[in-house]
């Protein structure tokens, strides 16, 4: 997976829109336990 | 809270990279004891520590884990069940709010036993076996460890115990099992897992013939592709995903992360195949105990940094296959920032050509039993 | 925009199952349920406190009006709690 980083707290207000398109994914988000080794 | 105060939905995988405030679930080796002496041991098991964690110590570390909020322990060894507590601690976790799963080789679950499993709350059985007929897996496994595991698996089915998994390593002499393994899990109502063998603990010796071919690596991608769903690998092949379409599974090592081993001393590494200095974060009998290990133990919070794609920084296929397993580069004498030894571009097998095995990493731990000799009979050892 | 969201879960009262542990993580909290065994990320704090605070509020809509989450996210955490649903995170009361 790629380096991105979370985006910090200051530049919210200037990403109000890439919010509302990343809201639009996921705010929940099923993992399987299977899917990470060393997961069990 | 309003959304200009709080950030963004995270990417996940980044965030599991990150590490979190307590392990999803970790690996613990009950004793180093062991009735079987399998050819590629990853915690090179046989004999009993006498430093081992007493009944005491042991509950001790669940309440941690409780307070912790971990969900759920994956218990090993060696062979846990030969632990004389080994329900007592089973029944205490679970009391606790803390799920258990153990590995087991099956010797010791007899129709009683089964029943008493069969009766427990949140416990998931995994049997080890290495091949569907007697020939190949004791090869590996030891005479009669066949027949053990099959005897445990009748013994489950017998008491309606449910779903178990049957877990399996994948080497170069049961890679043509495959279908086979599925049908005799499918037989019993139980759940395949197939993993990665990984040159860890008495690994390191064997790995060299039992590890999968190149032809054979992408045998095992083709045949999970088709069977994912229904199989499972503990996201233990990401390593192929250069390969082609994904496998299943997050593609990314949880070690130091998301998990992390509790050996039968107490000592903590960052997953059960690194049981060495060089991986292990510190002691369950710390100052401060397992919760400031993982928490604050400088070797996870390296971890816990993001990773250098090093010399896999010009490949192409870094993001699919993330460099591979550390384990697997570390006791081949790798660098832990270049390819992984079984590098389907074969970029592994190139520098391994260079290597002198000699001088590889010998495994932290070892309790191998030493071989016995009777008077007049022959050897009375396995592998 | 709420109206086109279907309003059967918004109008829905809803509870955590009590089968499922909620841990709290810095990013929002791992939700893992002991009876099916699955796992799942809640990924916003905000997501967080809605599930806290379900049982409490007649329906979804009740509890995202009483966590003062602005309507205009309402399409997200309706999406986000039929998922939860189906995970068998939160449930029917």
């Amino acid at each position: 997976m790629d380096d991105t980083t979370m985006i910090e707290a200051d530049d919210v207000e200037a990403n109000v829109a890439a919010d509302d398109l990343v809201e639009a994914e996921l705010l929940v988000e099923e993992i399987s336990i299977d899917g990470m080794c060393g997961v069990y | 809270m309003s959304v200009e105060s709080a950030p963004s939905p995270s990417r996940l995988v980044t965030e599991l990279k990150r590490g979190l405030d307590a392990p999803i679930c970790l690996t613990w080796e009950l004793t180093y004891a062991c009735n079987l002496q399998c050819v590629h041991c990853l915690s090179s098991s046989g004999q009993r520590d006498p430093r081992e964690l007493t009944t005491t110590e042991a509950k001790q570390v669940l309440d941690e884990l409780r307070d912790l909020q971990v969900f759920y322990i994956n218990i090993g060894g060696g062979e846990p069940m030969v632990r004389r507590d080994f329900f007592e601690l089973l029944e205490y976790s679970i009391d606790n709010g803390i799920g258990v799963k153990f590995s087991t080789n099956g010797a010791f679950i007899d129709a009683d036993k089964a029943r008493r499993l069969a009766a427990m709350d949140y416990l998931d059985v995994q049997i080890s076996l290495d091949g569907t007929d007697a020939l190949t897996n004791d090869a590996v496994r030891g005479a009669g460890s066949y027949d053990m595991a099959i005897r445990a698996m009748d013994n489950l089915q017998e008491a309606a115990f449910g779903p178990f998994k049957i877990s399996v390593v994948a080497t170069r002499h049961n890679v043509d099992q495959l279908d086979e393994f599925k049908a005799l899990a499918d037989s019993y109502g139980a759940r395949l897992r197939i993993t990665r063998l990984r040159p860890s603990g008495r690994g390191a010796d064997s790995w060299h013939d039992l590890h999968p071919t190149n032809a054979q690596q992408r045998q095992i991608y083709d045949w999970l592709l088709a069977h994912g769903d229904n199989v499972l690998t503990g996201d233990s092949f990401f390593h192929l995903n250069a390969l082609g379409d994904p496998l299943p599974g997050l593609n990314m090592c949880g070690a130091g992360r998301v998990v992390c081993l509790i050996d039968p001393i107490g000592d903590v590494y960052a997953c059960p195949f690194v049981i060495h200095d060089e991986f292990r974060a510190g002691s369950v009998r710390d100052e401060g105990g397992f919760a400031t290990v993982w928490k604050q133990s400088s070797r996870f919070l390296e971890l816990r940094e993001p990773q250098s794609a090093g010399a896999c920084g010009s490949c192409g296929s870094y993001d699919a296959c993330q460099g591979g397993c550390m384990a697997a580069k570390f006791f081949t004498g790798l660098p832990l920032d270049g390819p992984d030894p079984e590098c389907v571009k074969s970029h592994g097998e190139q520098l391994l050509e260079g290597i002198d095995i000699g001088q590889n990493p010998k495994p932290g731990m070892d309790h191998t039993k030493p071989v016995r000799i009777t008077l007049g009979a022959k050897v009375a050892q396995i592998g | 925009m709420p109206d086109t969201i279907p309003s059967t879960i918004l109008d829905s009262g809803l509870e955590l199952n009590p089968r499922v542990a909620l841990r709290p993580e810095p990013f929002g909290a791992l939700a893992y349920n002991y009876g099916n065994r699955r796992l799942v990320f809640l990924k916003h704090p905000d997501v967080v406190r809605v599930a806290k605070g379900l049982a409490e509020h007649e329906s979804l809509r009740e509890t995202l009006r009483a966590c003062e989450i602005p309507v205009e996210r309402w399409p997200s955490f309706a999406t986000a709690f039929e998922s939860l649903k189906s995970s068998e995170v939160v449930r029917e009361r």
